[in-house]
């Protein structure tokens, strides 16, 4: 398969929390009512700061490692795809494994379902649904020339370390030209009051 | 795309043949996950076929051999009086490994079957409620050798008999379905 020629770049700096990605992304036919992507508030009571959470398509995706039921696969354009359902046993290993937090379970479908990139648009040329309609450009599909040329100020990154682990993403996140990506160590902010309402088991409580 | 690897990279980063067996067996990337390929998925089915052509082909060889072998052999089983009313005797026909059943059941009244039982072809054994196979308890009427109970479905192969100056004669063997 010829990798596409287009990128998609996360700039959580212009997200104003609309929701249309959200709404967007579950209006697409493949998987109708549930969108796919999250927008997590980073700590609500004090700001109104928000990202956007789409699959970063890892080179390594550490969810498709951890899973026991070989259910989540990677095509060769680089793309992670949702976990079949034929295999999926709704385990909850992913969810608890990914380091950004994508996969979450929906535990009425006993299916782990993320971001796939709309996979049935972007192999075909479309943009995403979230990317088509974000307002402001905090996601977005182009080619990396063109995001050069639109945000001077900003680069695109896609290398992340998490503790011990270096992660190399399909998607890029945009930060200011000007400072370096920080490191995040993972093992250090467990000890940590948990902040936001980011949950990975919200919807296993929800049902009880 | 420069980001874009077309396989996914083993957490330890190093190349796939040095991986453990494991990795190859259960892969991330889709493209080995398929276990099957079109050509060889096309391969299967034409050799498939061609095995039933040939399977047809011998069958029907089998069939014109067996009609060329003519009328079966008239084998002498006992005298008459050698088997008394009631009593079973175990002769071998058309062959010397076909075992096959002789059963008096009156003064005038022999019946003779072959013994594999048309289910799985183990032994069927005379019992007074019937002919008995053991292996997977199926029985069959003994005046008919029709199936009674049990798995087999179609009767036991009735062998012909003959009774020539007081000597039982097997003259051939009908196989009932």
């Amino acid at each position: 398969m010829k990798p596409s020629i287009y990128e998609f770049f996360v700039d959580p700096n212009r997200c104003i929390g609309c929701q249309s990605c959200v709404q967007a992304c579950g209006e697409c036919d493949t998987h109708k009512g549930t969108p796919m992507i999250h927008l997590e508030y980073v700590d609500r009571a004090i700001s109104v700061e928000t990202v956007p959470v789409i699959c970063m398509h890892c080179d390594s995706p550490t969810c498709a490692e951890v899973c026991p039921a070989d259910a989540i696969k990677r095509t060769a354009d680089g793309v992670v795809q949702t976990a079949r359902k034929p295999r999926c046993i709704a385990c909850n290993n992913c969810v608890l494994a990914c380091p950004f937090g994508v996969p979450k379970m929906q535990s009425n479908f006993s299916l782990m379902m993320k971001c796939d990139m709309c996979y049935d648009r972007t192999s075909v040329g479309l943009r995403p649904m979230c990317a088509s309609v974000c307002p402001s450009g905090a996601l977005w599909y182009g080619t990396r020339e063109e995001m050069e040329r639109l945000r001077p100020r900003s680069r695109p990154v896609n290398t992340f370390r998490f503790g011990e682990q270096t992660i190399t993403t399909k998607v890029s996140m945009m930060v200011p030209v000007a400072g370096s990506a920080q490191h995040i160590d993972v093992t250090s902010a467990m000890n940590e009051e948990p902040t936001g309402e980011s949950n990975a088991l919200d919807s296993v409580f929800e049902d009880m | 795309m420069a980001t874009t690897n077309p396989d996914s990279i083993p957490p330890d980063g190093r190349p796939y043949h040095e991986q453990p067996q494991w990795r190859n067996d259960f892969p991330i990337d889709w493209p080995q996950d398929e276990l099957v390929a079109r050509r060889d998925f096309t391969k299967f089915l034409v050799l498939t076929s061609l095995a039933f052509v040939v399977g047809q082909a011998w069958i029907a060889f089998e069939n014109w051999s067996r009609k060329r072998q003519g009328r079966p052999p008239v084998h002498k089983i006992a005298r008459v009086d050698e088997v008394p009313v009631g009593a079973t005797r175990v002769f071998t026909y058309p062959v010397a490994h076909e075992n096959c059943l002789l059963i008096r059941s009156g003064a005038d009244r022999f019946v003779a079957y072959s013994q594999k039982c048309t289910h799985l072809s183990c032994a069927v054994t005379p019992t007074s409620r019937g002919l008995h196979c053991p292996c997977h308890n199926g029985w069959f009427d003994t005046a008919t050798g029709q199936p009674t109970a049990g798995p087999p479905r179609r009767p036991l192969p009735r062998i012909t008999l003959e009774i020539r100056d007081g000597v039982l004669y097997a003259t051939g063997v009908e196989v009932r379905s």
